[in-house]
């Protein structure tokens, strides 16, 4: 009895040190946008007595356009994840549950659409947006984004159904409940962690990716990772304002993580009661 | 596992027909996003397209292929590829399954937990690659640097004795969320009983990680090692942050980056593509044969 | 449901903020894509001043760092794909590009610009032809900065004109790796426009050049040897760890902490090293002029950013008038007047260094106006050339064999290979794509 409630607690302390371990190069950002330039890179480091400041955050939001960015990043990655959701359940469940021996086939074939690192098909896009007016437009990037991320959506969605027991469908189906009703009614509450967190896995992919974002756009549709780009590597000390600025784009989908988590969460209790 | 055919004849074709309109959508978004641009890659990989030189695009059959697997660092480009996949692969499943593992155990403040092993997901790449390079691992001022004085030891000159340990570092960092996430989210539906029978059966708990967990975590294992070896295969905005390049840390998209935006040689940049292709082709069907078999129920 | 709350929710604010946008009005759009650095920035905090001035003009922004600017603003004129009606390029793009017509002349931009007040070297290295193709906005050089309470310590002065030998054994004195001080900084970092402009300009110093006559690479001369040799043997011996993946930026750092005793780049560090917000040693910071060897060219080099209109823009004359306002004296004046006179973009006009104020509000600036007005990029080397550019050779190749070349040289400072392999392998590898340009014909 004692050694067992012993080791709980050395496997508690341990999960959280580790845990604090993977956040810290994050948490040590966070610190860093409160400090001064020359403190953020002062060697022996400060933890947390220095002279707090905001000034990074008031420099960094008079210098960007924090709310256009947000709106573009908020449509292009809530767009393009919800587009996911949308094709990729019913392709997942399809294969889940009505497999056929090119299901194992066509999920290879998915994923290796994104074989081509796209640097190497920047061009050919460039021209086709050009001459389609598809340049700095939101539309332009959810497009991309939505192809980039549906392979991944497939694969995590399939996995997950893959753990639903189908005989619960099949009795539903059984009972006369049409396909909708059986995605909603019965599917959707067992799947809701491997639904969650898809669309939260997606929903941060989007929110990040740093390439079409930044080479299809301009103006009119740049999103947060622009906003940020403009931030990295000036000439002079920049770290605390980098940091700044990055704080400012993770805000909210620490926010539609947390949301996400509150799903995750219910999800668990549905499950415990099975 | 999953049971979902259906005795009845008509049932089983109503079924898949249903199934098939259901996959349609996906796959032509697919097909139109990803795969037609391949098509105008290929054409330019055999033509003579250079941005910044006046050049008509002249056919010129295989000589960008030539010009790319006669180069000195294309041989070394694709030993760094599959060095990078493995490094990262091998460290963000290892820690992602030990985060779960843990993070499983514990009741109170899971929530907590989960956010705090999303945190590197949060950050953009360029930037966890810049906040890695200065903040932690600078050798004069930066945390680690400070963390080993404590301790009485040197400083490691990550980028000039370790570069590519330490970019997979970088990376690997990025990816135990994901490997994390999704085998947390496995677990979740692990049979709890049966580990409890078996716990008070006796069984080590190696024996029980060993018979009981890893099968069940197989497949999962499988989907996070083949969707991150085919997003490292596009990996290059972090070597060109730390490093600028070089024969130890360029992959075969930062060649290809290098070609198209510092070179402008898009014919050559297409054909790298091209190759990347065909790689990444070979090194799936590798994969599949491993872990394939977990793929599926 | 899923997240249905969170759903809506996101959909109402996502409705809410699309209503913000209020693009209604009749004024011409000019989209203005700038490097990241302090002037720019500020460049952009002043729009309001130019829009009242030119009621009829919107301004839109792309402000990226220097690296992905330059990706984006190539791919996109050189495929003409219009989203750009002024541009920032460097005086590496100028000749390239001026050459290939992708650049509208800017030899009417009227009397108030005062062409003629711009310092030579650098009005001449934004033009091609005989005619100006870019604006100037800043313009930089290279010096010499090191610690005067270091050198006072060691009993060392710095002459105005140091030599690199006397640079090493003066790093000799200072060096003292044990406090966290190391003797001599300088950029290692791989890139064309990281550690090949130092390099490249230190060689020359020692009577080298990047090809001769014929075109033909020279890496493999005695003169590129002992540049290069010197270079790495210094900075590995008295450079702090990490040298290799050093650029401006991270010297910038480590010289602001007191962590470097000398440190040989570009004279936009100077504000930055003067100024107690931004550096711990800025009281004892000094200047000289970048080494010299005495043969006839010192490793100093020019640069400026400049503004440029793209000859596919749709909108030259409202354009012009932004690059006349942006690159112009009044601009100068007017950003004296509201920020202070350190926030004037150094490096391009004669006026702002004979101005009194200018003068005693900054202690390099006599340096700087000396080290850039010595430099000469249509004859960079001691021996004749056949491309202009000191750290550079403003040939379209070059953006690639720079970054191969150096790569290697990177390499050879992390101590990966020899000084003589790394010289080896450039001088291979910018044959190859020499070779494969067509220059050998």
């Amino acid at each position: 009895m004692q050694r067992t409630r012993l080791s709980s607690a050395a496997r508690r302390t341990l999960t959280w040190v580790l845990a604090l371990a993977i956040a810290a190069p994050l948490l040590w950002a966070l610190l860093a946008s409160f400090k001064s330039e020359l403190e953020a890179i002062a060697s022996p480091p400060s933890f947390l007595v220095f002279d707090w400041t905001l000034e990074n955050y008031r420099s960094v939001l008079a210098n960007g356009d924090y709310l256009h960015s947000l709106r573009n990043s908020l449509i292009i990655a809530g767009g393009s994840s919800l587009l996911v959701m949308a094709l990729a359940v019913p392709a997942a469940w399809a294969m889940a549950f009505a497999p056929t021996r090119h299901t194992r086939g066509i999920l290879l074939w998915m994923l290796s659409t994104k074989m081509l690192p796209a640097v190497g098909v920047l061009i050919p896009i460039f021209l086709f947006y050009r001459d389609w007016g598809l340049l700095d437009t939101q539309l332009g990037v959810i497009l991309l984004l939505t192809a980039g991320n549906l392979p991944i959506a497939v694969w995590m969605l399939y996995a997950n159904f893959n753990e639903v027991p189908g005989e619960i469908l099949e009795a539903a189906r059984m009972d006369g409940a049409s396909i909708v009703q059986e995605v909603l009614r019965v599917l959707a509450p067992m799947a809701l962690p491997g639904l969650a967190s898809s669309f939260f896995l997606i929903f941060t992919l989007a929110w990040n990716e740093s390439f079409w974002s930044l080479n299809l756009t301009t103006t009119d549709a740049a999103p947060l990772t622009a906003f940020v780009a403009a931030f990295s590597n000036p000439e002079g000390l920049f770290w605390a304002k980098l940091s700044a600025a990055s704080m400012l784009s993770i805000a909210p989908v620490l926010v539609i993580g947390w949301l996400c988590q509150r799903q995750l969460v219910r999800g668990l209790t549905f499950g415990a009661v099975k | 596992m999953s049971t979902s055919t259906i005795s009845t004849g008509n049932g089983r074709t109503y079924l898949r027909l249903q199934a098939r309109i259901l996959m349609a959508p996906a796959i032509l978004l697919l097909v139109v996003c990803a795969i037609l641009p391949l098509l105008p890659t290929i054409y330019y990989s055999l033509i003579d397209y250079r941005l910044l030189a006046s050049t008509s695009h002249d056919f010129v059959g295989a000589t960008n292929y030539a010009r790319l697997i006669t180069d000195p660092g294309f041989l070394p480009a694709i030993g760094n590829t599959l060095l990078l996949n493995g490094l990262v692969l091998t460290i963000s499943v290892l820690v992602g399954l030990g985060m779960a593992m843990l993070i499983d155990r514990v009741i109170v403040g899971r929530g907590l937990l989960r956010l705090l092993v999303i945190a590197p997901f949060f950050v953009m790449p360029p930037v966890a690659a810049l906040i890695w390079k200065n903040l932690l691992m600078q050798p004069v001022a930066g945390l680690f640097a400070w963390v080993s004085s404590v301790f009485g030891a040197g400083a490691v000159d990550w980028f000039s004795a370790l570069p590519l340990v330490s970019i997979s570092l970088i990376v690997a960092w990025q990816w135990v969320p994901f490997a994390c996430l999704v085998l947390l989210t496995s677990l979740q539906s692990f049979d709890r009983e049966q580990r409890e029978a078996a716990e008070l059966d006796g069984a080590s708990s190696w024996a029980i990680f060993r018979y009981l967990t890893l099968p069940h975590l197989a497949r999962p294992i499988a989907i996070v090692v083949m969707i991150e070896t085919i997003f490292l295969l596009s990996l290059f905005a972090e070597i060109y942050v730390t490093t600028g390049g070089g024969r130890t840390t360029n992959n075969l998209a930062f060649l290809i980056y290098s070609q198209v935006m510092l070179q402008y040689d898009i014919g050559v940049a297409s054909a790298a593509g091209v190759v990347a292709v065909i790689f990444a082709n070979i090194l799936a069907l590798v994969m599949v044969r491993l872990v394939g078999r977990s793929l599926e129920a | 449901m899923l997240g249905g709350r969170q759903f809506i929710c996101s959909a109402i604010a996502m409705l809410a903020l699309a209503g913000c946008s209020a693009d209604g009005d009749e004024r011409t759009i000019l989209t203005v894509a700038t490097v990241n650095n302090g002037d720019m920035i500020r460049l952009k905090e002043f729009t309001s001043d130019f829009e009242k001035a030119h009621p009829d003009i919107r301004l839109k922004w792309v402000v990226l760092e220097e690296n992905v600017l330059r990706q984006r603003v190539t791919t996109d004129v050189a495929i003409r794909g219009g989203q750009y009606d002024i541009i920032t390029i460097g005086a590496y793009e100028v000749p390239v590009w001026a050459g290939r017509k992708w650049l509208t002349g800017l030899d009417d931009l009227g009397p108030g610009y005062r062409a003629d007040d711009l310092i030579e070297p650098v009005r001449d290295v934004v033009s091609y032809g005989g005619s100006q193709y870019a604006a100037p906005f800043n313009g930089e050089s290279s010096i010499t900065m090191y610690r005067t309470d270091l050198f006072r310590k060691a009993g060392v002065v710095m002459p105005e004109r140091p030599s690199w030998e006397f640079l090493i054994d003066a790093a000799v004195k200072v060096h003292r790796p044990a406090e966290g001080v190391y003797g001599l900084c300088l950029r290692g970092m791989a890139g064309w426009g990281a550690n090949v402009p130092l390099i490249t300009a230190m060689a020359n110093s020692y009577g080298a050049r990047l090809f001769d006559e014929k075109w033909q690479p020279q890496f493999d001369t005695p003169e590129w040897n002992k540049a290069f040799g010197t270079y790495v043997g210094a900075l590995r011996n008295y450079g702090p760890p990490g040298a290799s993946s050093n650029s401006f930026n991270e010297n910038l750092a480590l010289f602001a902490q007191g962590k470097c005793a000398i440190w040989v780049d570009a004279t936009v560090a100077a504000p930055f090293l003067s100024d107690p917000q931004s550096s711990t040693v800025a009281d004892q910071t000094g200047f000289a002029l970048a080494p010299d060897q005495g043969l006839g060219r010192s490793s100093s080099w020019l640069w400026t950013w400049a503004l440029a209109i793209p000859s596919s823009s749709k909108k030259v004359a409202a354009a012009k008038r932004f690059v006349k306002w942006a690159a112009g004296p009044a601009y100068q004046n007017l950003i004296a007047q509201r920020v202070g006179w350190l926030a004037v973009p150094p490096g391009t006009r004669k006026s702002l260094y004979t101005n009194p104020e200018y003068r005693k509000a900054a202690r390099f600036a006599d340096i700087t106006l000396q080290a850039i007005s010595e430099s000469n990029p249509r004859s960079p080397t001691i021996r004749p050339v056949p491309y202009v550019g000191i750290q550079y050779a403003a040939i379209p190749e070059f953006q690639g064999i720079g970054t191969e070349v150096g790569q290697q040289f990177a390499a050879a400072v992390a101590g990966r290979v020899s000084p003589e392999n790394a010289l080896a392998e450039a001088q291979a590898a910018t044959r190859r794509q020499m070779t494969a340009a067509g220059y050998y014909e």
